[in-house]
């Protein structure tokens, strides 16, 4: 024989031996009592059947070894009862069998016959149900072994199911009614509650897990009563509230035992209807604060809680009684009791909680705004005096719950109402703050939500905070990796255009706002904010622009009710000027990053939008700025070369200067293109420059004489360049230049520009052809093909009509 | 070939790059269009064609669409594909533009979106004959 543990179960080893010997056995008895069965022998087969049943009387075998013992004898006893129904056919009483198998000696044995007998009995109706069953369920307590004692329960309960006297079942009547049947059920839970946590005790305190192990294979012996009670058809609500649970309730209460407790309030939560819990929540949850400290409570609570949700989902008519019985209250009363009374909750479990609470709040109430602000204030209580949550764990949570309404709402501004929502992000530490804040502007984004009220636009860049500006405790920008601060800033300069509203003195104050923010950002984060807030308030110039317009046509006309609307645009508190002088002061900011070429961009974009307003000392001003740029910060000579062609551009286009402004930033653009450091870029600026003397437009200057002086001067340029060419490469430079120019008087002499003569353009056209055939001239196959292509252009224009023909008659090619 | 405008606030880049590509029989010249000043003129262009000897000239800048075609050649700007706002241009359609290059022909597909609606229209040009 192995040497067994006292007081525990053996090794495994010799548990398959212990069990299989054991089934041998059993194997052996009952073969002598189908023999007896065969025979009609009565005693026989109750001798036999009493060996059988008294291998289940092994205190050795563990609980899994145990219960494929029980299946086994479990089946042969199915063959004896058949015996028993037989039996009492021929003659013998239910209530003489009954009396016999107690003549079993062991206890044990005997039990487990009797229970048969019960069955049988009570199929016969010769007694009541209820007596047979109180009988049984009293007689069991003479089995005090835990294994022992829930498996001969368990067998009760197995054999006695179906003949419970449930309402409208054929037991119900004499047999008694179905609050008999509850209490036997009840009776045999709770004995079987009790065995089970004695378990628990069984053994040195070392084992303790091993022991525990053991009981959770048999939790669903002692769970499956509950299910049985569940499934009565007369337990109705009343019975439910009245007699069901309190009574289970307090045998979970009393039993004092962690496991038990947090099993079978699980098991009373799946296994009885929702509608149920949502009328007897005050008892549930009362229970749930009695329970032992160490019980995972919140997981039993918000199981409940998710079971409630669903079942708010399943009909609507069902919110109507959520509301009735007051469900949230309670709710969040007992988690804030909960959390309260259990000290020693890690934060995640309480964040849980409330994760649950929330979750529950916005299916069943999404509508109470008040509801789901107050969850999250009990959050920021929970969380108050713990600073910047550490706790990965409990961050997951904290950020499961910050998501929860934004998934729900789809709509930002919504959650921007929760005056709790603010405080529970300041508990994030610095990169889940950003992240939480990427989270936001990607919630905007997908379901483009447009952000209309100033106030709100405040509220919002309080929570992107972390994202907009540097604050205490975040890391210095060099820190930071270059590319994901690229894409955060780009995500923000994205949500600007989200930022809108139609109404002109809302949108005005949303930019502020904006703006407001966006200065703390620091120069990093100057240059992805500001460009996206100046075309924003450029759209809005547009805008008043459109409106104005619209309304000078409305005075013209005289009608009526537009009269009364341009008033209304003349009270309007903001105008074209007000918003220039914000985008004036805007682009000054990019000088701290420092971008000039990118504020000289936008200076000019601005330039323009003043053009079109017909806001002539605004658009000044603004050139202003974009020439104070170019002389002062831009000193790149590739970007001064790219600088003066958007100044001349944009310059060309002007249609608001009067003769002197017109006269000066010509001056002033002309001035510096001579001055541009490579001679080729001279010549190119200065030529573009001659367009600034030539506008098509109506009421445009056409000075031909100053194009013809500005291409002259391009021309001496070009001239400098190839001696100078020649002079350091010891060959003249390419001719492009000269084939460019002449071009540019083909231009001027097809605009009508009466100063360019044929003359001028032979002349032009011979030094060319004199300087390509030259020996010092480098041979370049595109500057051929460009004059060449001239060439046939001047060609093709000798052949057109309109005129056009005789104009070019004179060119000889 | 499809053909689309990157924006120039993007971080100032370079733009001063022109490139010139051979498809099959045609030469195209790609350029941003800044500098080629009056913006958007059409002489003005046309002179660019001329340098860079190409029969296509594909340029941007005022952010909208237009196609000429003359007798040296088509000039293409393909427009803007966000719609984003232009000094230049009021209004913006987002458009862009495909062009299919066969032989000798060019077929160029327009996509705007108008009013909510996407309009497709198509413009050819075939190449004279090489001359010898």
């Amino acid at each position: 024989m192995q040497n067994s543990i006292p007081d525990g179960f053996p090794s495994t080893n010799d548990q398959e031996k212990l069990l299989a010997d054991a089934l041998a056995l059993v194997q052996h008895h009952a073969f002598y009592m189908h023999r007896a069965l065969d025979n009609n022998n009565l005693q026989d087969a109750l001798k036999f059947s009493a060996q059988m049943l008294g291998e289940l009387r092994t205190s050795k075998l563990s609980p899994q070894k145990y219960y494929e013992l029980y299946m086994k004898t479990f089946d042969e006893l199915r063959m004896l009862e058949v015996f028993f129904k037989e039996e009492t056919k021929r003659g013998c009483t239910n209530a003489y069998l009954y009396e016999e198998v107690q003549h079993a000696g062991n206890v044990l044995p005997r039990l487990y016959l009797l229970c048969t007998v019960g069955s049988v009995y009570i199929r016969s109706k010769e007694a009541p149900a209820k007596e047979v069953l109180k009988d049984l369920v009293e007689m069991c307590r003479g089995i005090q072994h835990p294994v022992r004692g829930l498996f001969l329960r368990s067998y009760l309960s197995q054999i006695s199911k179906d003949k419970l006297t449930d309402a409208a079942s054929e037991f119900e009547g004499e047999g008694g009614t179905v609050v008999d049947a509850v209490e036997f059920v009840l009776q045999n839970f709770t004995e079987m509650n009790k065995l089970w946590v004695r378990m628990q005790h069984q053994g040195p305190a070392k084992e303790k897990e091993k022991r525990e192990k053991e009981r959770s294979e048999l939790r669903d012996l002692v769970g499956k009563n509950l299910h049985v009670l569940s499934q009565l058809e007369g337990v109705d609500l009343d019975m439910y509230r009245d007699i069901v649970l309190p009574r289970v309730l307090e045998q979970v209460v009393n039993c004092k035992d962690e496991l038990a407790q947090y099993y079978l309030m699980d098991c009373i939560i799946q296994v009885f209807p929702d509608e149920y819990h949502l009328q007897t929540l005050d008892t549930l949850l009362g229970a749930c604060s009695q329970l032992q400290p160490s019980v995972d409570v919140k997981t039993v609570m918000s199981q409940l809680m998710d079971r409630l949700s669903v079942y708010a989902a399943s009909a609507p008519e069902v919110l109507a009684e959520f509301s009735q019985v007051e469900a949230f209250s309670k709710l969040s009363e007992a988690v804030i009791k909960v959390i309260e009374v259990q000290q020693d909750m890690p934060l995640v479990g309480a964040v849980c909680l409330h994760v649950a609470l929330l979750t529950f709040t916005l299916r069943v109430h999404a509508d109470r705004l008040d509801y789901v602000d107050q969850v999250l204030g009990a959050c920021v209580k929970k969380l108050n005096g713990v600073g910047k949550v550490n706790d990965s764990k409990a961050t997951k949570q904290i950020i499961t719950l910050l998501s929860a309404p934004l998934e729900k709402y789809n709509n930002v501004v919504t959650v921007l109402n929760l005056t709790n929502y603010p405080k529970i992000m300041e508990h994030l530490d610095y990169g889940t703050n950003k992240i939480m804040a990427v989270v936001i502007i990607q919630s905007i984004m997908k379901n483009g939500t447009f952000i209309m009220e100033a106030d709100k636009v405040e509220a919002l860049f309080q929570l992107l905070k972390e994202l907009v500006q540097d604050s205490d405790g975040s890391p210095t920008l060099d820190e930071l990796d270059e590319e994901d601060f690229m894409e955060e800033q780009n995500l923000v300069a994205r949500l600007v255009q989200m930022l809108t509203n139609e109404d002109n003195d809302e949108m005005f104050k949303i930019l502020i706002t904006a703006k407001k923010h966006f200065q703390k950002g620091g120069s990093k984060r100057l240059g992805y904010s500001l460009p996206p807030l100046v075309f924003s308030a450029l759209k809005l110039v547009r805008r008043l622009q459109e409106q104005d317009k619209n309304n000078e046509v409305d005075k013209v006309t005289f009608s009526p009710q537009e009269q009364g609307s341009s008033t209304e645009a003349d009270e309007a508190n903001i105008s074209p000027q007000k918003v220039f002088q914000f985008l004036l002061q805007t682009v000054d900011s990019l000088s701290a990053v420092p971008a000039p070429e990118l504020a000289l961009r936008l200076y000019l974009q601005c330039a323009e939008a003043a053009n079109d307003c017909d806001l002539e000392p605004i658009a000044y001003e603004f050139f202003t700025q974009a020439f104070v740029t170019y002389e002062e910060e831009i000193s790149d000579s590739k970007a001064q070369v790219t600088s003066i062609h958007l100044i001349v551009g944009t310059l060309q286009r002007m249609h608001v200067f009067g003769v002197e402004n017109r006269d000066t930033l010509t001056h002033k653009a002309t001035g510096y293109s001579a001055k541009l450091l490579k001679k080729p870029d001279q010549c190119r600026a200065v030529y573009v420059c001659s367009h600034l003397f030539w506008i098509e437009d109506e009421g445009g200057v056409q000075d031909g004489e100053r194009v013809l002086l500005c291409l002259k001067r391009a021309l001496r340029i070009a001239n400098a360049a190839q001696q100078m060419a020649s002079v350091t490469k010891g060959s003249g430079g390419p001719v492009t230049l000269f084939v460019e120019i002449l071009n540019k008087y083909l231009y001027y002499f097809e605009h009508g520009n009466q100063h360019i003569t044929n003359a001028v353009i032979q002349g032009l056209i011979e030094l060319i052809v004199t300087e390509m055939q030259s020996e010092n001239t480098t041979q370049d196959p595109t500057v051929d093909a460009f004059f060449a292509s001239t060439l046939r252009y001047i060609r093709f224009q000798k052949q057109k009509g309109d005129g056009v023909a005789e104009r070019y008659a004179a060119i000889e090619v | 070939m499809s053909t689309s405008r990157k924006g120039s606030m993007m971080k100032t880049p370079d733009i001063q790059r022109r490139k010139v590509l051979t498809i099959g029989s045609f030469k195209l010249g790609i350029c941003h269009g800044h500098q080629v000043i009056p913006w958007g003129d059409l002489d003005s262009l046309d002179m660019l064609q001329r340098q860079l000897d190409v029969d296509i000239l594909i340029t941007g800048h005022t952010h909208q669409f237009k196609a000429y075609k003359h007798e040296g050649g088509v000039i293409i700007n393909p427009g803007f594909g966000t719609g984003a706002y232009s000094s230049i241009t009021y209004n913006v359609n987002p458009s862009f533009v495909l062009t299919d290059i066969d032989g000798l022909r060019l077929v160029v597909y327009v996509y705007e979106l108008i009013g909510g609606e996407v309009k497709v229209d198509k413009i050819d040009f075939k190449k004279a004959q090489p001359v010898g």
